[in-house]
């Protein structure tokens, strides 16, 4: 579960990202997060993983108080989401597979279990045959779904993915868009900001809209 | 507990692959703090060497008490006697001017000299060795054996071997000063290397701090690299004083005999070793850790 609870986020210069936002996601909720460019929608995604501290609110996730947790009890908070980037943040220097394995790298996983859990991930999205390929030869498409695995390899129980299928075609988007359908079948809680109109229009899911900071009724 | 261990292994792991990918640049930042360790090291090692000479020396003082070339059996018989009664003397022996002359014609490259002597020179003499004392009372006894009847000089031996001594305690001060200064030195060189090392794997520990690695996890693999790093410099420096001292030796050996010494240099003992090790591996550990605070905290996600 996430709920912000009246939070204020304003940047250094000035600039106020969101205002007075309040909300709550439900435990398996698929929920799609609009708005325009500048609207908020980082932001807001950021303060879950307490990328970014709120300047007020309050915002609870799993039932932690995010605000109360110290320095370095966040990396624990961040464990239990998977993260996808707008900007992806795939490390070039290595292979698939390798991106992959850090996240199980950092929770001190046995080589051999976290090669098989990879494995699974890769498979889950249909990167397995390109294992020990470099990212730098992935399209668009496969390096979003390297991203996904990636996020997903630890089995979170919440996923949180900024503009997934940004830059892409209508078809790589359609099944980039399954792919979360999929996890959300099996009980993960995904949270996808968004403004990608053929998402939107798919009115299966709760969508929050921001204009100007401000969630829209 | 097992995670712990095999996170620790897996970060040393890495470290050494590290190393491996990078021979070129790891070996030349080895090899600089092996060329900076090796100077105090060096210096270390050979007034170790020295001292061993003086050490030994100094501890069994010397006297040699020289008799006028008049004095008689009497005479002799009484100092002998007063030398037994007097205290801090460990032990003593008569040298009659019989067998000094004997001595002397023995050495090969003084024979002819001592066989064109018409009559001897000599003194009869005593050669004194004292219980350990401080210099002060060494003069005392000098003093007091120099107002007895009949003796002509009284010369401490060992002087020569205390100034040395004075002096290599001075040289250890010095090379202490130097071995700061040179340790301040390997602490900068590895803050550098970690933080080049932290400079290119930015975008690395960027995504790790954003999928939940605690600082420990993203510090542990350069505090490992630097403390790999001071070792291996210590290394280094261990082997360059080996080559040195087994050069030297070797030069030494022609200048030994010529002085009919069997003298030679020594390499650093296995506790010295040993300590060097772990000190210059604790040194690459300090600095890897104070970059690592200093640079790491600058990598915030955003």
């Amino acid at each position: 579960m996430i709920s912000f609870i009246n939070v204020y986020k304003r940047y250094p210069d000035g600039f106020e990202a969101l205002k007075n936002v309040a909300f709550t996601i439900h435990s398996g909720e698929l929920v799609l997060v609009a708005g325009h460019s500048g609207a908020g929608k980082s932001t807001m995604l950021k303060l879950i993983a307490a990328i970014e501290r709120p300047t007020s609110g309050n915002i609870m996730v799993s039932d932690q108080n995010v605000n109360a947790l110290k320095k370095n009890t966040i990396p624990f908070l961040r464990r239990s989401l998977g993260l996808i980037f707008q900007d992806q943040k795939i490390l070039y220097d290595r292979t698939v597979f390798a991106n992959v394995m850090l996240p199980l790298q950092i929770r001190g996983f046995q080589r051999k279990t976290a090669a098989s859990r990879v494995r699974a991930a890769l498979d889950k999205v249909g990167l397995l045959e390109k294992e020990n390929a470099y990212p730098i030869t992935l399209s668009g498409g496969e390096k979003q779904r390297l991203c996904i695995a990636r996020a997903v390899v630890h089995r979170p129980s919440i996923l949180i993915a900024d503009e997934p299928t940004a830059n892409l075609d209508a078809d790589y988007a359609q099944s980039i868009m399954e792919v979360f359908r999929s996890f959300h079948q099996v009980g993960v809680t995904v949270v996808i900001a968004t403004h990608d109109t053929a998402i939107l229009n798919d009115n299966r899911y709760r969508i929050l809209t921001l204009n100007q900071g401000k969630l829209v009724i | 507990m097992n995670i712990w261990l095999f996170q620790h292994w897996q970060a040393l792991s890495q470290t050494f692959k590290k190393l491996v990918n990078a021979p070129l640049s790891s070996l030349l930042s080895i090899i600089v703090i092996g060329i900076a360790f090796s100077l105090p090291l060096g210096i270390y090692t050979l007034l170790g060497n020295l001292q061993t000479i003086s050490g030994d020396t100094v501890n069994t003082p010397q006297l040699s008490l020289f008799l006028k070339l008049n004095a008689s059996h009497a005479d002799i018989e009484n100092i002998n006697s007063q030398l037994e009664k007097f205290p801090s003397i460990a032990s003593f022996q008569f040298i009659s001017k019989e067998i000094a002359l004997q001595q002397l014609q023995q050495e090969s490259s003084l024979n002819d000299i001592a066989s064109n002597l018409i009559r001897n020179p000599l003194p009869d003499a005593f050669i004194i060795n004292i219980q350990q004392i401080s210099p002060d009372e060494l003069e005392n006894i000098r003093a007091t054996i120099k107002k007895w009847p009949e003796v002509e000089h009284v010369q401490v031996d060992t002087d020569w071997a205390r100034r040395l001594d004075a002096l290599l305690r001075l040289g250890q001060l010095a090379v202490l000063m130097l071995a700061v200064l040179l340790s301040l030195a390997l602490v900068i060189v590895v803050f550098n290397t970690i933080r080049l090392q932290i400079l290119t794997k930015r975008d690395e520990i960027e995504v790790s701090k954003l999928i939940g690695a605690t600082d420990s996890f993203i510090r542990r693999p350069f505090l490992y690299f630097g403390a790999i790093q001071g070792m291996g410099g210590a290394i280094a420096a261990w082997l360059l004083i080996a080559l040195s001292i087994q050069a030297i030796n070797e030069s030494l050996v022609e200048l030994a005999q010529l002085y009919a010494s069997d003298f030679h240099l020594n390499h650093l003992s296995l506790q010295d070793s040993l300590s060097l090790l772990i000190f210059s591996a604790l040194l690459g550990w300090l600095g890897a850790r104070l970059s690592v605070a200093q640079h790491l905290s600058q990598i915030e996600p955003k």
